[in-house]
Formats: structure tokens, sequence, C-alpha cells
């Protein structure tokens, strides 16, 4: 499934300053591993040596953060858009 | 450009941005993110740098505002935004004492802070105080409601363009709150999360100043003097115990981080210090993983009137669970209606009227305290942090009428006489 991916700045050295990348994935785990191959040591700055998302890391599919869906399993359709944000701050 | 490094390295004792969960290091730079883990960025002080060490008096000789504590704020300048903001009262709280059967409880008022009556003057003061120091032009922020009040009202001082944004169902008091002030201002069509995580992307693009995002570890510090007056305001002692509202948790980790700091500096005597925190039922997932031992956050979608902390998924959420359990404290949360009730039991005690976050604040002391959680010998000091008149809509219907007469004596007589029977009746209007 081809899906747009919206970088956050901190990441954005590692996807040559590009903010926001095409990639394939059929899952949120299979994009990671997509990106990867795409833009080499993403994945270690996404995810722990267990594979794990990193706690302060976000991953929002068409806006739905994953957690309130399948996780890194959560399904992919083309079209989706996934946003990866920081924690957020109060105000 | 020699004046500044001057002033740098005698006046300031900011050393870098370091993060909190990883330790990188970073340049004194609009940035909040770890490159490496995502972790939030804090900023780390060498107070042995300054060119006069701190004292109780030369703290004593400052202004009467939180600039007083400029020595331990991440700004470079001798001329800070100073709008008055700080030095609140600390109010010994008889009367709520008395009524919850504890000894020593006094309440820290921000809901008359300057110049919009919320503990967020604090932290806009010190982060617009640094934006300028960066050569920002235009500043912003993601708000749900106070502090949207805060930075479009300080940075009109300041002369500086602001926009704000904010969810677009906020309260009508704290909407017009920061219209007022003349900011350009985007309701934005979604909860508080959706509404910071628009503002993350506006920062990288169009290079302003968000005060809560990318200026966060500045903007931070400033809850610091939250702790620092307390301790001032006690006669240069750490209280035993203090009760916050849980946000982000940002507030509860700088006010442990203040006291650690006047420790370390040598102008208050160590001491054990608790931290209890308070949330609303419908948006505490701080209070749902202290429950559960967890140590990280499980994001909620917030539901409760208590929308100036409704934050499904804190930042800092994980460090104030650990403070709360390293210090022997409690993080608990309370329904709506315990929190309405809250708010009315400090107006009718002590005669301070605050919004939904203060009024959780004191539903979660009274509930410690029916748990037998908190001592009644400890000195308590509860952090009521906004106004009420903000957050009206909250406690409609639940204060009760007034009586309307005519203008007669006799009119008013019979009236009286039966406010009088309500009263003994224990009767309350009850709003259907």
């Amino acid at each position: 499934m081809s899906v747009t991916v919206l970088i956050p700045t901190p990441l954005q050295k590692l996807t040559k300053n590009q903010a926001t990348v095409k990639c394939d994935g059929g899952s949120i785990g299979e994009l990671l591993d997509s990106l990867e191959q795409s833009c080499p040591g993403i994945k270690a700055r996404l995810c722990d040596e267990q594979g794990e998302l990193r706690r302060f890391v976000n991953f929002y599919v068409n806006n739905e953060d994953i957690r309130f869906l399948e996780g890194q399993k959560t399904a992919l359709q083309d079209g989706d858009e996934v946003s990866i944000i920081p924690a957020i701050a109060g105000g | 450009m020699t004046q500044t490094l001057t002033n740098q390295t005698l006046s300031s004792a900011l050393k870098a941005l370091k993060c909190k969960e990883c330790g990188a290091e970073y340049a004194l730079e609009a940035t909040h993110v770890c490159e490496f883990c995502f972790g939030p960025l804090e900023v780390s002080y060498d107070f042995n740098q300054l060119s006069q060490p701190i004292t109780r008096e030369s703290i004593e000789a400052g202004p009467n505002s939180i600039w007083r504590y400029r020595a331990f704020l991440p700004v470079e300048t001798d001329t800070p935004i100073d709008v008055g903001t700080g030095m609140t009262p600390l109010v010994k709280a008889h009367r709520l004492a008395r009524q919850l059967g504890l000894k020593n409880l006094y309440i820290k008022n921000d809901a008359v802070n300057m110049p919009t009556l919320s503990f967020k003057d604090r932290v806009v003061s010190v982060a617009l105080t640094r934006a300028q120091e960066l050569g920002f032009t235009t500043v912003s922020c993601a708000s749900t409601g106070n502090l949207a009040n805060s930075t479009a009202a300080i940075a009109t001082r300041a002369g500086l363009d602001c926009c704000v944004f904010i969810p677009a169902d906020l309260e009508a008091g704290k909407v017009m709150g920061t219209l007022i002030y003349g900011p350009t201002v985007m309701a934005v069509q979604g909860n508080y999360d959706q509404v910071n995580r628009l503002c993350s992307e506006v920062a990288n693009t169009h290079g302003w100043g968000f005060v809560n995002i990318n200026l966060r570890p500045y903007y931070s510090e400033g809850s610091k003097t939250l702790g620092y007056e307390v301790a001032e305001q006690l006669g240069w002692e750490l209280p035993d115990h203090i009760v916050a509202p849980l946000a982000s948790g940002s507030l509860f980790t700088k006010i442990y981080k203040g006291f650690r700091e006047f420790v370390d500096v040598g102008l208050v005597d160590d001491k054990a210090v608790r931290f209890s925190g308070a949330q609303a039922e419908g948006c505490s997932p701080i209070a749902q993983a202290y429950r559960e031992g967890r140590d990280f956050i499980n994001p909620v979608k917030p539901n409760t009137i208590a929308k100036s902390i409704a934050i499904g998924n804190p930042a800092d959420g994980v460090y104030a669970i650990d403070i709360a359990n390293k210090t022997n404290g409690n993080i608990e949360s309370v329904t709506d209606a315990e929190i309405i009730a809250g708010i009315k039991l400090l107006a009718e005690t002590e005669g301070i009227f605050t919004e939904t976050a203060g009024g959780t604040t004191v539903a979660v002391l009274k509930k410690l305290v029916e748990a037998g959680k908190i001592d009644p010998d400890e000195k308590t000091v509860v952090y009521i942090t906004g106004n009420g008149l903000k957050t009206q809509e909250a406690v409609q219907g639940y204060v009760g009428q007034p009586l309307t007469i005519e203008p007669k004596l006799g009119s008013f007589e019979r009236a009286l006489e039966r406010s009088r029977m309500l009263d003994r009746l224990d009767w309350q209007a009850v709003s259907v």
C-alpha cells in the first residue's frame, strides 16, 4: 500500500531534508522496515532494540493515534497519511 | 555581540539543552525534541558560572515578580519582560483546613496572577523573553485557553506579533480573554492534542516561536518560580507536601526541580517533600499509569469539563509518576461532579474562585484526606493555577439563584425568612 509519511524536523536529516516521504507497507510495522530501506538509520530512532516504538514517539494514521488502533499491526490503505509526532506538551 | 557574550559568562548560569531520556546535549536554541530518541529537552545550568553568588538577600532585593529569581531562569538579559508576574499570595487556609480536618494548609493562589489570572503568565514571561533574545518577531502557542490569554497579553506588551491556536469548543470567557488583546486567533475544529500537532507543523514551516512547542524548554522553566516563591514565602523553608494539577506533567516536575535547585544552591535546608498530583477522571492517563504501576503512558481521549488539564498524551507524564513515587506522594483523579464541588468548597471556605483545574486539585486534596493519605500536621501547599471567572460555564446551575424581591421592606423580610429556612434545611437549588 502506498502511503505518505509526514516526517518531523528532528528526523529530516535522515530523509535528505524531505518533510514528506512516499512509502510502501501493509501495516505500520512493514512501513518502518520500508522507511529504513530508503532512509537508513531511521528505524533506530523510532524503535528500541526490541523493536518496540520508543515511548516518546507517536504515530498517527489519518490523524488517529495508532495506540487507539492496532499499534504496529495497524493496517494501511493506499493514500493513507501517516504522521510521526513527538509527545504533546500542555497549554 | 561582544556585550552579549560577556553577559552570558558573567550573569547567566545557562549551560545547554539536555535530553531528559538519553542525556544528549544541544545548543541553547529554539528546539524541544531530542533527535535521537524524541525525548523532551530541558535546560541545564551551572550555578557556579555566576559572577555573584545567589543569596536570600540578593533575591529579597530583587523585583516583586518572578524575575527576582532571574539567575535560575533560562535567559541572558538583565532586562527581561517583566509585567509584574508572580509573587502571588500564599494563603493560610484556616477554614478549608478545619473543614477537611487538617492543621497546616496553604493555598498558593495563582488565580490572581498578573496579568491574565493564571500561572501561565510565569511560563510565558520567560518564553517571550527568550524568544526576543533568539530573534523571533512572531510568537504563538497551542492553547486550552489560559496560555492563549497570557501569550496574547504579554506579546502585546513586548511588541511581538502573535497568533494563537485553540480548540474551537473552548469556554467563551477564555476566547474573549484572548481576542481582547488583538492577536490572530485560530479556532481549530479538534481537541487540544490535534491543535498541538498542527502547531508542530506550523512551527517547522513558518519559523514562529511557539512558546509551548519549539520554545518549550525555556517556557517550562518558568514554573519553577512556583516552587521558589512558596519556599521564600514559608520563610525560606520547604513544605512537607504539595498537591498540584497534572496536565502534561510539566508544572509538577518543575516545582520539584525548583525546590531541588534551592537546596543545591544552599538557600533552604534539604527536606523530604511529598508530591501529589490531581487529574480529572475524564482525562487521567497519568493517574491510570500510576495506579497500574506503569512507566509509560497510554494516551486517552479527553472527556471532562476540566479542559485546561485535558491533555490526552502528556509529554511529562512519566516524569510526574516518577516524582510521585519517589517522594511517597499520590496521583489521584476525580469526577466532574467532584470538580465542581471542589470549586465551591474553596470559594465557600476561603473566598477564592478557581477554575476547573483548581477544582480538580481541591477535590483530589479532599479525596486524599478522606483516604487517610495526608497527615493532618503536614505543611501542605495546594497550587491553585487559574481563576474561576474563566470557566463560568462549568459552575453554571450549581451555585443557586438570587432571591428576587420587590422594592418593599415586607418583600425583603419575607425573602430573608425564606432564605434562613432554606439554609436550615440545607436546601440546594439543582439545575435540571
